[in-house]
């Protein structure tokens, strides 16, 4: 029977994919090596022991009331830095915004005798934007952790430091895409930057503004819980004690707080936004 | 309410809000940036420069950093496979039921933070990038199989259908027929995670998993702010390198 079918034709790509897969095989050798890519450490007898004990622990959750009071107190000191954080990055990135916009810059409109300063100022002001917003939040919180202490100062700060930067950016952009003209006759009629600013552009664009920093702050939510892994106060650092201690059911607890407050944030961030439009 | 009220009654909930998260913390601003930890804050930044430039210290970061890159590019090809692996149930190609519980793990996997997972990897699998590399994996399986998932739900079902009707078996319909449709995109995907990954790999050694981020944590442990600003300098450059090479292999794609 099988006889009589014709043999399916060579894959005409066969040798092409084959090259493909060694060449893939071949790099990524040493890339296990050097990743100390072990999976029979996961099977190692004491590491399974260790880790089967944890999750069994994870059942029942911890529940015990002097428990849930400290993780209620650390929900709410989360997200008072998310907020804190974010209020600390919109007031470095709206005077930073307010400089570097082209919407807002007057030498732009002609050659006039201010152009070389305005363009090196914008330069300068968009070279430190960069450097804030390049370092990872959870660097800036680890650094001033040293600085500060342990605790939620040093959160407050990384989140107020890293998203002031890109605040500051995308603030710039918004002002930048909205319409200019307004403002640009103002300018050209000769009022100033401020009054240009308020009257010019800020009508337009307010509604953007606002919402893409809701959407900071709930990203400002999940980091804040992150940097507590790293001592900046908060869910995570509740989060980080647990897991030291091996203590089970209080993460297993942690985790789902974290995650509803997540979906919570997701849920009024959205709602905020909608609001807004 | 006009749109004038509503902004200011925006503007005013949006500063309560703001001036109740400072006093819950009790962080005072004007004491935090006076004059005398001002001078301290300076102080502690000088002692960042100039970073630490010996060969040997070089050698030592740049094995930091291909350990970092290893993990980050292992963790997103774990992911890789897993994540099609999952989003083929995700899919609904084998029913309802599993493409529901499917889909609640991936949301699962994606919620949970890289470095939450590092936390507990490093329990799993001790100390080192092996933890690293798995922790990234476990999350961004979560969030490459959702992605992979609705590629392959967007498929258009016409070429696997028709190497199905011609007799071919239903993995080969399905190898021939909607993966060449879909690897650009999935590929596409990936390279976007793994930019991601590279930034979270350097940082995950924070929790203990090894590259840049354990070199910067240990130095700063122990003060040696020159040598942990040589660490920051490298993270930014890598990330840099990265985003360059990703860009240029997308545009070849």
């Amino acid at each position: 029977m099988s006889a009589s079918r014709p043999r399916p034709p060579r894959d005409p790509d066969a040798l092409k994919r084959a090259t493909a897969l060694l060449a893939a095989a071949l790099l990524l050798w040493p890339l296990l090596i050097v990743a100390e890519f072990r999976p029979g450490v996961l099977l190692d007898p004491a590491n399974l022991r260790l880790m089967r004990d944890f999750l069994a622990a994870f059942f029942p959750p911890a529940l015990q009331p002097d428990f849930v009071a400290l993780l209620a107190r650390a929900t709410v000191e989360t997200l008072a830095i998310a907020t804190a954080g974010t209020a600390i990055a919109m007031l470095i990135a709206m005077p930073l915004a307010f400089v570097v916009t082209d919407a807002l810059s007057v030498s732009r409109i002609g050659p006039g005798p201010g152009r070389a300063a305005g363009r090196a100022l914008r330069g300068a002001m968009r070279a430190i934007m960069a450097a804030l917003r390049s370092v990872p939040e959870v660097v800036w919180a680890l650094l001033l952790v040293r600085a500060f202490g342990l605790g939620p100062a040093a959160g407050v700060l990384a989140i107020g430091v890293t998203y002031g930067g890109m605040l500051a950016k995308v603030y710039a952009e918004i002002l930048e895409s909205g319409d200019t003209r307004p403002a640009r006759s103002l300018l050209e009629a000769g009022s100033g930057r401020v009054a240009a600013f308020f009257y010019g552009l800020l009508p337009g664009a307010a509604q953007e503004l606002a919402s893409y920093t809701v959407y900071r702050w709930e990203c400002g939510l999940r980091a804040a819980v992150v940097m507590g892994l790293v001592g900046a106060g908060g869910l995570g650092q509740l989060l980080d004690q647990s897991i030291k201690m091996l203590n089970g059911g209080e993460v297993a607890t942690t985790l789902a707080v974290f995650l509803v407050l997540v979906l919570a944030a997701d849920a009024l961030s959205a709602a905020l936004r909608r609001l807004l439009a | 309410m006009s749109p004038g009220a509503k902004g200011w009654l925006a503007a005013a909930l949006a500063l309560a809000a703001a001036w109740a998260s400072f006093r819950y913390l009790s962080i005072d601003l004007g004491q935090l940036f006076n004059a005398e930890s001002g001078r301290q804050l300076a102080q502690y930044a000088a002692r960042f420069f100039p970073p630490e430039t010996s060969a040997d210290y070089l050698r030592q970061i740049a094995r930091g950093a291909v350990e970092t890159l290893a993990v980050s590019a292992l963790g997103t090809l774990l992911a890789m496979a897993a994540g099609l692996a999952l989003a083929l149930l995700a899919s609904g190609r084998f029913g309802a039921p599993a493409r529901m519980a499917v889909r609640l793990v991936l949301n699962f996997l994606r919620s949970v933070p890289e470095l939450v997972w590092g936390a507990l990897m490093v329990l799993a699998a001790g100390l080192g990038p092996f933890a690293g590399t798995l922790a990234l994996g476990l999350h961004t399986t979560g969030v490459l199989g959702r992605l992979f998932a609705e590629a392959l739900e967007n498929a258009p079902p016409e070429p696997a259908q028709a190497l199905a009707g011609a007799g071919s078996p239903a993995g080969l319909a399905f190898l021939y027929g909607t993966l060449p449709l879909v690897t650009p995109q999935l590929v596409s995907y990936s390279l976007y995670r793994w930019e991601m990954n590279v930034r979270m790999a350097a940082v995950l050694g924070f929790v203990g998993a090894g590259g840049l981020g354990q070199m910067l944590y240990y130095e700063l442990s122990l003060l040696r702010e020159a040598r942990a600003c040589t660490v920051i300098i490298a993270m930014l450059a890598l990330v840099i390198l990265i985003d360059a090479a990703s860009a240029w292999l997308r545009r070849r794609l």
